[in-house]
This record gives structure tokens, sequence and C-alpha cells, in this order.
């Protein structure tokens, strides 16, 4: 049998690819990752339009919620990046209150100009998400234990120099009209400016994820670090530049909340470390890495922040708000496996078969 | 006789104490399949992993077209057209087809003042070079590479080897973990690589799968190369025995036949071990 199956000439079909239909199929939109999310997100939208009340959907009710939604989003937005290249980043939860504090010390404590506390408090973000980089590719310990590290180090550290400089936990900040107007205002008095933010960051985080090279990288270190690096992607500088930006995101937030609330507290932020994980979870991320996207991600904020302002708007204890995220969490990472597996088992349309 | 393609002299191995791989010299030309047979344990894995870049020999001797090589990672064999693909091919399960083809090698186009992947040609490219390897049920370039086949991926990842110029190719145990009939495939697809002019190292232990598409085999028996010969030359029965280590095979079976002659084909009771 070996020379007849030597010589046996390999059907070799030369056919172009079939031309893709412009229009989405029904098939195609559910193999998007995002729908699990997009239906959770309807649906606790609807639930609290009916329990909330007209308030809910008011502007103010809207406002609530989205103010909610947007500075969760800029940090959420990072993170979920991070995840997908298979990381983690808890530090954020230090990383808000320590730039708060850097602005206020700097430009409310000791007065220098806004910009220079501004700066500093960005350049923090920057160098503490080098550090967590370097340290998870150097040590190779995983990155939920190093940035658990850093987590309590820099918590550690803003509460020690705060007292030591500026002799109280926390302090005021005078900011001009300029920077109130740009980080930290409420328009028409309602809707924070960092919600423009968020879309800024959502259009660029949405074009590095799914139009850059980058992007693609982000999704192959996910998906297998190792076989990543072989194909030659710079997978250190990926990791560093990663951790780097959800340092920023976060120092930013940080700093814009210490702007809008004229003062900075030591102990804020912790809530963000798991509000933004359970986001981009309920946003069809996978913990794991290697699947995930930035829709998603987006849908993910909007239902955690819906749920955790819309339950002041019903007759309901707000103390239920916890329970129904925890509740929402595991119903959406149920939803998402399934519509992932959808999307794996998606097999076109039977063809006549080119060979037998 | 042109000078082979990859020419290994005298290579060894030892991780430690521990000898892996002793004195094996091998060559491989251009459009030729080099079946590598052996048992596990006999040090195949040890032996690609020193052709792809990932240990380096502890002495001997590597040449490409004669001109003596190391490497010093994956990245560098790969430079020197070594590709290498594991047994379940595409190690992106959640990519899709197009971008899991470009990894690292994206291709790009202007947008604007911005430079973009190029999703529509990504796909294009590796939809036609899947189809170019018999590959027809695919023509979705977004399709997950989960939902792909075992046989499929492996036709991915041979697709993508062959399209980045791989001059030599290293299958590592393509068809362990597949059904007849995409195994069947899978051996065309070797078929189609080497006609192309590359030099496709085969790694199994299915001799059946060997000898369909084998120029030359090489057999391994605990880090040592224990037969090297040409198609043809050995009958699928010896290659066996060989692989299995022969007379230990003999042995065996002996002793399982004096086994059942004084036992009557029953297990014994205890104590009456013999």
């Amino acid at each position: 049998m070996t020379s007849q199956a030597h010589d046996q000439p390999a059907v070799v079909a030369t056919a172009p690819p079939a031309p893709h239909s412009s229009m989405p199929s029904i098939g195609s939109l559910v193999r998007r990752p995002e729908v699990g999310s997009l239906i959770g997100m309807i649906a606790v939208l609807v639930f609290f339009s009916i329990f909330g009340g007209a308030n809910f959907m008011s502007a103010g009710g809207s406002a609530s919620w989205l103010n909610v939604a947007s500075e969760l989003g800029i940090i959420a937005l990072p993170v979920g990046l991070l995840m997908i290249a298979g990381h983690l980043d808890l530090s954020v939860g230090s990383m808000i209150p320590a730039s708060s504090m850097t602005i206020a010390i700097i430009s409310g404590h000791y007065d220098l100009p806004i910009i220079v506390g501004i700066l500093a408090a960005l350049s923090l973000g920057l160098a503490v998400g080098f550090i967590s980089g370097v340290l998870v590719i150097r040590t190779k310990v995983p990155s939920f234990v190093v940035t658990l590290a850093t987590l309590f180090a820099l918590a550690g550290l803003t509460l020690g120099l705060s007292i030591i400089l500026s002799g109280s936990t926390s302090v005021a900040l005078k900011s001009g009209p300029v920077a109130k107007l740009v980080f930290g205002d409420y328009l028409g008095g309602k809707f924070q400016v960092t919600l423009f933010w968020w879309i800024a960051i959502v259009l660029i985080v949405g074009f590095i994820l799914n139009f850059s090279r980058f992007g693609n990288w982000i999704l192959a270190m996910g998906g297998d670090a190792v076989s990543a690096r072989n194909a030659g992607i710079p997978t250190d500088r990926v990791t560093i530049a990663l951790f780097m930006s959800s340092g920023l995101c976060a120092a930013f937030v940080g700093m814009s909340q210490a702007i809008l609330y004229n003062s900075a507290q030591v102990a804020a932020g912790q809530s963000f470390i798991f509000n933004s994980i359970i986001a981009v979870v309920i946003g069809g991320v996978l913990l794991t890495g290697g699947y995930g996207s930035v829709v998603g991600i987006v849908l993910g904020t909007l239902t955690f922040a819906i749920v955790n302002q819309g339950i002041f708007y019903t007759g309901f204890d707000a103390n239920w708000a916890s329970l129904i995220i925890g509740v929402l969490l595991l119903a959406a990472v149920l939803m998402n496996n399934t519509f992932r597996t959808m999307a794996l088992t998606y097999s076109p349309r039977a063809k006549p078969r080119a060979r037998s | 006789m042109t000078t082979p393609l990859l020419r290994l002299t005298g290579i060894n191995k030892s991780f430690g104490p521990i000898d892996v791989l002793h004195d094996i010299s091998l060559e491989v030309n251009r459009g030729e399949v080099l079946c590598l047979l052996g048992d596990n344990g006999a040090g195949k894995s040890t032996l690609i992993k020193i052709l792809s870049g990932v240990h380096k020999p502890t002495s001997g001797r590597m040449e490409m077209d004669g001109k003596s090589v190391e490497f010093g990672s994956p990245r560098d064999a790969s430079d020197h057209g070594i590709a290498t693909v594991h047994q379940f091919g595409g190690t992106f399960p959640l990519m899709s087809i197009g971008r899991s083809f470009f990894v690292g090698a994206e291709p790009t186009r202007r947008w604007g003042p911005l430079t973009i992947y190029d999703r529509k040609r990504a796909n294009e490219i590796a939809v036609t070079e899947m189809r170019q390897l018999g590959i027809t049920r695919i023509d979705d370039g977004d399709r997950l590479v989960g939902g792909l086949s075992g046989g499929e991926r492996q036709a991915l990842a041979i697709a993508r080897a062959v399209h980045f110029g791989a001059s030599v190719l290293i299958l590592d145990e393509p068809t362990a973990a597949l059904g007849v009939k995409e195994a069947a495939h899978v051996l065309r697809i070797v078929l189609q690589a080497r006609r192309k002019g590359i030099a496709v190292i085969f790694i199994t232990h299915n001799v059946v799968h060997a000898l369909t598409v084998g120029d030359h085999f090489a057999v391994l028996i605990r880090g040592s190369k224990a037969a090297d010969f040409r198609k043809g030359e050995k009958s699928r029965e010896a290659i066996t025995d060989l692989m299995a280590g022969g007379e230990q095979m003999a042995e065996l079976e002996a002793e399982i036949e004096r086994f059942s002659a004084t036992n009557d084909g029953h297990a014994p009771r205890d104590g009456e071990h013999p």
C-alpha cells in the first residue's frame, strides 16, 4: 500500500473562497461573544425600569448609574485587556487613593500648580504599573499574587507618606476652573465629565484590541503565552505596557475624583478591585485569558452600574444589591460560557463536498 | 549526492546526569519525508526540541545547507526556516482562523493616519492556504480555531508553516489524536508539503502512517538511533519489532506462553507464584 499512496495525486481545491455576505446573519450575531452580556444588560435595565419607577430612567437617574459606570469603565477596560492577555491587576484598588493623595498633597497641601499634581499622579500610575509588569515577567509569580503585593504595599505607602507629608489621611484640593472642567465637573449639574473620558478610552482600547497588531498579540498571549513568544511576539513588552495602562487609568480615576470632590482620602477605591473584575467577567472576558471584547466589557460595566445604582430607585432595601450582583455574576458567566461554546461549535451550512 | 538540507552529526543531550540522546546523526533532504519512530520516552521529543531551538545539544553539530548552525531560541530556529507543528496544531482555540494564522506577523494596511490589522486580507490568505491543502469546509476566516476538527487544525498549522516559507517542517505526532479519515487527510497534506520541496520530519509511533508517507526512517530506542533505513528496506513487522525493542517483546511472549501452560491460562492464586 505504501507506493500506492505515494503516487496518488492529492486533490487540491483551488476555488476562491466564497464571497462573504455583507448582511450579518442571525447565526453570526449569536456567535458574537457579546450577546450574553447584551442580554444581561437589557434584562437588568428592563427590571429596574419597571421596579425603579420613572425616576430611574430620568436624566438624574441615568446620570447616577452612568457616572458610576464611567469611573468603573475607565478602569475595567485596561483591566479587561490584561485579563484577555491572561493577567490580573488588583493593585488598581490602591492606585486610586494613591493618585488622589498625590495630586491633593502636591497641589493642595503644597499649593503647587494643578498641572504638576496631575502629571505626578499619572506618572505614579505608570510607575506602579511598570513595577508590577516587571515583577510579573521577572519572577514568573502569577500576577494575582504580584499585584496583591503591590496593592498592599502601595496602600501602606500612601497611608504612611500622607501622614508624614500632610499629617492627615484626608487632604483638601482646590483646583482651578480649567482642571475642574476637564477632569472633575458635572455637566448640566448631573453628568460627570469622566463620561467623555470613558468614551474616549473605549474608542482607544477598541481600536487597540480589534484593529491593531498589538490587539492580536494580546489575544495570542492569553491563549498560549509560550506559543505567542515563539511566534515572535514581544510578550514581555506587551505585559509591561498592559500593566502600565491599567496603572495609568486607575491613576486617572483617582486624580479626577480628587478634582471632582475637592479632596482626597487615603481609604478610597478598594471597591474598584472586585468591581472591575466583575464588570469584565460579566462582559464575557475569559478569566484565564485569550477571549473577550471591548463591547462586552462596556456592557458588563453598564450592567454592574445599573444594578449598583438601580437598587436605590426601587422600594427594596439597598442591602440586597450585592446579592443581586452575586447572582448576576454567576448567571452572566454561565450564559457567556454557553455563547462561547456556541461560537466554537458553530459550523457553516452544509455544502456539497468537494472531495469524497 | 547533494548536500542534505539539515544534517545532525553526533548529537548528544543530557539533562544533568541523565543522558537523553546519545550520538544521533541524521540527514534530511529537500522534498523528503523523514519518519522518526520510537516508543514513548525514546527521546523523540528531546530531539524535536533541539531541532526547534527549545534545547541546545550538549555536544554535536547541526548543519543547514552545509553551514553549521546553532539555535538560541525557537524564534532563531524558525528564522532558519524550521517550523514545528505540535499534536494539537492551533494553539489559540479562541482566536479566529485569520488572526491565529498570522500571529506575530499580522498583515496591516493604512487607514487614514493609522496602520491597522488587515483582517480581510488575513482571512482571505488563511482560507486560501487551507483550501490549497484540501480543507474546503472552511470559507470564513472569522471562525474560531477551536471550532475546527483535529485534522483541520493540523492543516491550519501546516498551511501557516508553508505560507511563511518553512523549509523544514517538523510534525510532532500529527495523526496521534485523529480518527482514521482525518489521519489520512493529514498524511495527504504531508505529501503535498513534500512535493513543494519541503523537508518533512514526521514523528509518530504509528508504523502504518510512517510507511505510507516516509522516504527515510530512523528508529530511536532509549536515546540512541537503533536503525536508519530507506523506504522498502524493512517490512512493517520488522519495524514494529524494532520499535518495541524486538528481543524484549519475544521474551515477554515466551514468558506468557510458559505461564499459560503451567496455570491453564488462569491467574495464579496467592503464594503460588513460581
